[in-house]
Parts: structure tokens; sequence; C-alpha cells
């Protein structure tokens, strides 16, 4: 149980002076020059708008983020982990540098609604008023057709780690008591989802793994789209070739049903049963953006604008991230894009003037085939005036081949991405 | 003209075009010119996932190309180098994995305000962000 405490508020906010307590809300003591933002998230898109939204107003915009963990865990590199080649003490990350290095304000909370006329923010210890919000809670799993995983117990059987955390250390302790010649059931969820190429990066994880310490082993991959959606040849390649014999890619394959006693997995065509099970489930709009009406009924992802990422359902509030109906990968790349144009867009739009009416943006995504072998997909996204949102640009593409040297630019990637989002 | 010989003919004209002094009205000029700062300062931003917060690339020293250390650092970097390479890899006569993929996306005024904005950042060398370990309560359901 919570109880609300003044302390707590004061100690929560730091010891800056600007916020004071008033009654169970946040009143200002002093206006900031140009007004405040709220960002709901810390993770990729959350931490990187609210480290540019004070570079870039200089400091005159006050920045308060709220994040119910305490440490940031990086997706990215995070099947690395099942594959054995990092920890997960490797990918994990604190808030203290971002905080002190750009000033911004942090409260460990968890929001429970958002009144958009009121421009308030509710949270378990307290409200929040904001002239500018940003939301960015990422994904969050649909199990309206997969109820038995839906608890806490049933993901310790069967865990997605489609979070990274403690179901990713978890999933890799199963792999590594599964006994040679086991099965491994695993599955690629209909598109849109989380990270296109994460699921089959995955299975070559898994399989790099087997190929050393359980050969006799096997991996069945569970497709219900009806390809590889992402760096098709490369992973086809790499599957046939690399993992001959391990990897069992079977496209349009759907989970139906999850037996979690037997770890059986019911499809439209069989019954298959695992040793180790990892089922990531359908997803949709973080549920902060489901509660605060930033999607519609029949379609569970944000509408935005993309010279802004505001909402085009609530005015004032902006959405970043995997949460973003944008028609492009949901990578960690795009997430920080997307928070910079905001940011940068947020930025005019407080002093007044219009955003940038054309943002450019890069994305580079890698994918790690083995320890030690990784390969790109590159394109630049270019804002379309007509279409009203971002088009990959000419030029893009993927490696001719996976590489050790791509894998050396991937651990670089990974290394400038953490800094550039936690420092 | 040679392929070299065209390439540096563009990159002298496209730095003195962006150096030197527009003509025309000061308040239109001061404008445009915000408005292009924003626009570039976002589009560099979006390069710092391999190439660190304004160009400041994790480890590799002062390197300006990719080594077993660290992404090309591209902070202080001069503007003419970039903007060479730049093309290089747009033509083709630069060897590359991934930058080609970039290059041929940007237009070359972008490649050429792009040299600009990172020449004139100041390079700050960066480590490595020191991990943590997980703590029990965690969450990710």
């Amino acid at each position: 149980m919570d109880h609300f405490s003044r302390r707590d508020f004061i100690k929560a906010v730091g010891a800056s002076g600007a916020l004071l307590v008033s009654g169970h809300a946040f009143a200002r003591a002093t206006k900031p020059p140009m007004g405040r933002v709220v960002v709901i998230g810390g993770g990729y898109a959350g931490a990187t708008a609210a480290k540019y939204l004070r570079l870039w107003s200089l400091g005159a915009i006050e920045v308060i983020v709220v994040e119910a963990n305490q440490q940031f865990v990086s997706c990215p590199l995070s099947n690395l982990v099942l594959g054995g080649s990092k920890t997960i003490n490797d990918l994990t990350f604190g808030y203290d540098a971002l905080k002190a290095n750009h000033g911004i304000k942090w409260l460990q909370d968890t929001v429970t609604a958002i009144d958009s006329g009121a421009k308030k923010v509710s949270m378990l210890r307290g409200e929040l008023s904001y002239d500018r919000l940003i939301v960015a809670p990422g994904i969050d799993f649909n199990y309206d057709e997969l109820p038995m995983l839906a608890s806490a117990e049933a993901q310790q059987q069967v865990p997605h780690a489609w979070k990274a955390g403690w179901q990713t250390v978890n999933l890799r302790k199963q792999l590594e008591a599964m006994p040679d010649g086991g099965v491994f059931v695993m599955n690629v969820p209909k598109a849109p989802y989380r990270c296109p190429p994460g699921p089959y990066e995955r299975a070559c994880q898994l399989a790099s793994y087997l190929k050393v310490h359980k050969p006799k082993s096997k991996i069945i991959v569970l497709d219900a789209n009806a390809e590889i959606i992402s760096k098709k040849g490369l992973f086809t390649k790499v599957f046939k070739e690399t993992y001959a014999g391990i990897i069992d890619y079977r496209p349009d394959h759907s989970i139906k049903g999850v037996d979690l006693a037997t770890k059986t997995v019911i499809t439209d065509f069989d019954k298959i049963s695992a040793d180790v099970l990892n089922v990531i489930p359908p997803q949709r709009a973080g549920k902060i953006a489901q509660i605060a009406a930033l999607t519609e009924k029949d379609y569970p992802w944000c509408e935005v604008n993309f010279l802004s990422y505001e909402s085009k359902l609530v005015e004032h509030v902006h959405v970043l991230g995997d949460s973003v109906a944008a028609g492009l990968p949901k990578s960690a790349h795009m997430a920080t894009n997307q928070a910079k144009v905001c940011a940068n867009a947020i930025v005019q739009l407080m002093a007044g003037q219009a955003p940038d009416p054309a943002p450019v943006f890069a994305n580079t995504c890698y994918s790690f085939v083995s320890d030690t072998s990784a390969m790109h997909v590159a394109n630049v996204y270019r804002y379309d005036a007509g279409k009203k949102m971002m088009i990959s640009a000419e030029g893009g593409g993927v490696s001719i081949s996976p590489s050790e040297k791509e894998a050396i630019y991937a651990a670089a990637w990974a290394q400038n991405i953490w800094a550039d989002t936690l420092t | 003209m040679k392929k070299s010989q065209a390439i540096w003919f563009l990159v002298i004209l496209l730095i003195t075009s962006s150096v030197l002094p527009v003509i025309g009205n000061a308040d239109e000029v001061f404008v445009s010119d915000a408005q292009q700062n924003n626009h570039i300062r976002t589009l560099a931003a979006s390069c710092a996932a391999c190439h660190g917060t304004m160009g400041n690339a994790v480890g590799n020293g002062n390197n300006r190309s990719n080594t077993d250390e660290g992404n090309a650092a591209l902070a202080g970097i001069d503007a003419a180098d970039f903007t060479i390479k730049m093309l290089g890899f747009r033509e083709g006569s630069q060897k590359s994995t991934v930058m080609h993929h970039h290059a041929k996306g940007l237009s070359l005024d972008e490649i050429n305000q792009l040299a600009v904005h990172f020449s004139q950042q100041k390079r700050i060398i960066m480590a490595p962000l020191k991990p943590q370990t997980l703590k029990a309560e965690h969450g990710s359901l």
C-alpha cells in the first residue's frame, strides 16, 4: 500500500525547490520561462525526448519524467543474453547521469490517468500539471486470444522475454536446463510488433548456443506472418546454411492456444509439445495510451502528426516510440529519432513558431546472427508532405552478408545509443 | 572532367555556397537560417545512435573512421573531409558496410550542412556508459 507523504514527494522531485506540494498536486513555485513538459516513460523515446528538450531549449523548458522502473534495461542486444555472449547486467543502466547532466526532474511512479482537458497527469502517488505531455509507454501485450498466458505465474513457465529484464534471464536459464535433443518452440507475432527482425535474431541466437552445446536439439519457429518480415533474404540464408537442421521455420502458423502444464502450443495445423516454450504475444500501444484515449477502438496504435508527434486525437499530447502508428519499424533508433523531431517541434511550438516542415532522419538496425557476426538494414526517412508521413528515401538497404566487422559496428551502435539516451 | 575532379568541383561549390553570406533581405536570411539550423540539428542528432551525441562517438579517440575501438568521431571533423567521404560513399569510391545506404538517401545540400554542423561541434572524449546489476524489483510484465 502506497501512503502519500509530503516528504516522499519532495524527495522524489529532488532538492530543486522548483516544485512545491499543494494538496495532492504539484504547484509551480516559479514558472519556467517556456513551460513544463511531462514525459511518461523513460525508455529510448522518453529519455531521449527529455534530454533533447533540455538541450535545445537551453534549459528554458522544465522537464519531468515519470517512469515506473528504477533502471533502464536495453531490449537491443537482449537476444545475446539468450545466446550467452551477454548477461542482463551488461544491458542495465541507471538514470542518474541523464538527470544530473540535463537538470531533468524525475519521479519513479506509475501513471494511472491523464486529464487532457485540465492538462493533468495522475499517478499512484500524486498529480502533475503540464503544458505539453509526451506519452512514450512502449508496447502492451494483448492476451485476448491467449488468456492463459496473462498472469505472472504463467509467464514464469512460458516467458515472452520481449521486454528485457528478468524474463530474459528466466528464458536463458530454461535454455541452459534443456536436455540435448530437446525442442525449443518460439513464435513471431502478427505484425506490427516491437522490433521486426527481433524474433528471427532470437532464433539465430538460440541456435548458435544449441549448435555448440546441445547439437541434437531443435528450434521450431512459428510465424503468424506469411513470411520473414525483416531482412528476409539474409535470415533465410542463415537459417538454411548456418543453422541447417536446428531451425525449423514455419510461416503462416498462429498460436491459438497454450497448455501450460504440458508446454504444448495449438496452431491451426497441429499441436506441438516443447521442452522450452517462448510465446511473444500480439501487441498494441502501451497501457497509458489506451487509458488516455490516444488510440481508437478498432485500431490499437496511436495516430500522430509526424511533424510534431502530437496525437491526432488529443491536443497537446505527443506520442513517441513503439506506440506510434508510423508504418515504420518499431526500433530503438526510430524511437530516438521520433523523440528528437518531437523535442525540436515542442521547442518551436512553445516559442510560438511552426515546427520544421520537412524532418529527415536515418535508421540503422543491426541483428546478431551469432555471437560474432551481425548484419544491418539501413534507411533514410523523409517527410512526405502529400502523404503526411515519413517515407523511406532512395538508397536504403541491407548487408550483402553477415560479418564480424558489422558485429563490431553493432556493438559500437549499442554503446553510442546508450550514451546518447542516458547521459 | 575526371570523376575525382568532378567531386572536388562539387565539394568546393557546396562549401562556398553554404559558408558565404546570402545576398538578400537580412530578416529573411536570418529566419531561413534558424529554420535550417533546426532542421539540420535534428538530422545530425539522428546520426548519434552510431556516432554519439553531436558526433561525440564513444571510445575511438579522434579517429575519423570506424575502428575496432569504436565508430568514427564526427565532432570537430574537417568539413571538406566529411563531404568528400560522404560523396565517396554515395558513388562507391569509398568502401563501406552501411554508410552508402545513408549517403545515397541524403541530398547534396544536407551532406554539406551536416559537414558544417559536425565541424562546429567540440570533440569530447566519451567513455562507455557503466552498466549496473539488475535489481530484483524490476518489472517486465
